[in-house]
């Protein structure tokens, strides 16, 4: 069984790339809301939030030369944290995925076949990841072309893209979990939500220091922060410190968590009849 | 595929099967043993525990207690072993809507680990067979219903399982796909093949099965060949209507043992119990005898609710049948 573990997962992950090329507009979906967002911080508040930074020493009211530094400061300081929705919102989608099909049946179908344990779930995760990919790519694209400009070097760059990947796995296998555990697709669809706000609430838009009291110890604890502090600092070469080790042994906790449960649901979890 | 042909020993054998849900009971101790190579239909009306058992038999829930083997191996300590003989087409359809029926069917291909070639065989070969190659390239969202059912069908027969089971394969289908439905069964029985299916209707258990399993609150409550059935159940009902009063008023003496049931308001006397050809003629000729002039004779054939009326003492259909 065992034996086909590896041919079993890579016919769930070509069912994942299928439906990605036949049905396109997810994806476009997934990237285009991390593009959007990142237009919006950078043109309506980036000039502002960017001064807060304190990078070019102006303070609100610096005056129409600064803005436009200010702005460029703000674009490097929040592309990591924009990064990051893209992953919550690949995420999103595979819940979604999964939830349908667990309604269209064909998860029974699965469970009824003498397929290798956790192949189905792996196509999914696998699938989620390369929809991270195509989303990060699109991206960096945007972000290149309104002037965001890395200060690193390649090494860093293939490092930024693994970290990518990590939180990628770990974010899609526990919303493989969510899906598999929402009684319906809405469910699915509201479910993970929190993934994608948890970036806000953190150092991704704004440093957690200026934030109130316990908001702020949620920012500067909760798993977004080291990925994107360390996602920050393999871009634009911010000191990275512990947050590295610390972002990726929260993607190892959360993927293997996420993957127990997914398990067992998909192990247990009663046939749905109808709806 | 590698599962040998057993005909030694029952294909399904189940000791003491339950299952409850919460505080209901769904399934209360129950026996089977169907024979390697028929097919068997498991009859009853709607929330009696039909999907619930074909559920636990295609391993994809866990009895609370009970012993079933299928193929001869335990479903609870080797679900993978069972999963290689067997398929499932269940009640609610299992087929990718977002693909083509090739797509569909080929993913079952790969994941019996056909090998290309072998695999494209044998899917050309079941959209044929299900009447289906048509359609074969366009999504399944786009297709009816009934053809949906087939690729369902088509799909479980992929890795030519040697036990299927058909959770009321045919409850909505128009003609066409009834009789493909019918068709498949009886040419897969004819391969040796076992077939276990559900059904809420008593006609539908009675063309292809060999032997029919009536549950009801959870306990196997009638067991036998279709014929042992029905002579088990005094079968439906003949409805005679008159042109006169006084015709209907003579035949109701006539036929006065059988208790009959007047409709004074459109002339007409209904027999329960009469709906087997014989006793219909022999009621035809009694009348005739007795120069009693029918206008129409309507005959209902036993169903099941006189299965169960017969033999549960209540009505069987009180929930509407799912479309
Ligand atoms: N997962 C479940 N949780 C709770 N109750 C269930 C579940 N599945 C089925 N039931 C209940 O068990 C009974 C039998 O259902 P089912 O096996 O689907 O009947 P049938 O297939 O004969 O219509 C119904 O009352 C149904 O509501
Ligand atoms: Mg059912």
């Amino acid at each position: 069984m065992t034996a086909h573990a590896l041919a079993d997962t890579v016919t769930m992950l070509r069912r994942s790339l299928r439906r990605m090329r036949r049905y396109p507009s997810l994806t476009l979906f997934i990237a285009g809301i991390p593009v959007v967002l990142m237009l919006l911080f950078v043109y309506v508040f980036g000039g502002t939030l960017g001064a807060g930074l304190g990078s070019s020493g102006g303070a609100l009211g610096g005056g129409a030369a600064n803005a436009g530094l200010d702005r460029d400061a703000y674009l490097a300081y929040v592309v990591p944290g924009i990064l990051l929705i893209g992953v919550a919102g690949a995420g999103h989608g595979t819940a979604i995925s999964v939830a349908m099909d667990m309604t269209a049946g064909i998860i029974a179908r699965f469970r009824t076949m003498a397929i290798a344990r956790g192949s189905v779930l792996a196509g999914h995760i696998l699938g989620s990841v390369v929809q991270t990919l195509l989303a990060t790519v699109i991206v960096v694209i945007v972000a290149l072309a309104i002037g965001f400009r890395p200060t690193t070097g390649p090494l860093d760059w293939l490092a930024a893209t693994g970290l990518i990947v990590l939180a990628a796995v770990a974010v899609s296998t526990l919303c493989v979990a969510l899906g598999l555990a929402a009684n319906s697709v809405e469910t699915a669809s509201n479910s993970p939500m929190f993934l994608t706000l948890l970036p806000f609430l953190g150092s991704g838009f704004v440093p957690a220091s200026t934030m109130p009291g316990p908001l702020r110890w949620f920012a500067e604890n909760q798993p977004f922060t080291p990925l994107n502090e360390a996602l920050r600092g393999l871009l634009i070469g911010t000191p990275i410190g512990g947050t590295g080790l610390l972002a990726v042994a929260w993607c190892v906790g959360v993927a293997a968590l996420g993957l127990i449960w997914a398990l067992r649901l998909y192990e247990r979890l009663p046939v749905r009849v109808g709806g | 595929m590698s599962a040998q042909r057993s005909t030694a020993g029952p294909a399904i054998w189940v000791r003491g099967l339950r299952k409850s849900f919460e505080k209901s009971v769904v399934l209360d101790g129950i026996d089977l043993d169907v024979d390697a190579g028929t097919v068997f239909a498991l009859l009853g009306p709607n929330g009696a525990g039909k999907t619930t058992a074909i559920h636990i038999l295609t391993t994809l829930l866990a009895p609370d207690a009970g012993e079933v083997l299928v193929g001869g191996v335990d479903v609870v300590r080797h679900p993978d072993a069972v999963r290689r003989l067997i398929g499932l087409t269940g009640q609610v359809s299992a087929v990718d809507q977002q693909f083509t029926g090739t797509e569909n069917l080929l993913l079952m291909a790969d994941l019996h680990h056909l090998g290309r070639a072998e695999g494209r065989a044998r899917v050309h070969g079941l959209l044929e067979r299900f009447d289906l190659v048509a359609a074969a390239d366009r999504p399944v969202q786009t297709w009816s219903g009934g053809m949906r059912r087939r690729l369902d069908l088509a799909m479980t027969l992929v890795g030519d399982p040697r036990i299927i089971f058909l959770d009321e394969p045919t409850t909505g289908l128009d003609p066409r796909s009834r009789r493909v439905m019918h068709d498949i069964v009886r040419e897969l029985v004819g391969e040796g093949v076992t077939v276990f299916l559900t059904t809420q209707y008593l006609d539908e258990a009675d063309r292809p099965a060999s032997r029919i399993a009536l549950l009801d609150a959870g306990r196997i409550v009638a067991l036998g060949t279709p014929a042992e059935l029905k002579r088990l159940v005094p079968g439906g009902s003949v409805r005679l209507e008159f042109g006169s009063a006084a015709d209907l008023e003579q035949a109701a003496r006539v036929v006065d043992g059988n208790g009959p049931v007047r409709d004074e308001a459109s002339l007409a006397l209904e027999i329960r119990g009469e709906g087997g050809v014989h006793a219909l003629r022999t009621l035809l000729d009694r009348l005739d005898a007795a120069s009693v002039k029918v206008e129409a004779v309507t005959v209902r054939a036993a169903d099941l609710d006189d299965v169960f009326l017969s033999l549960t003492g209540r009505s069987g259909s009180q929930e509407a049948p799912k479309p």
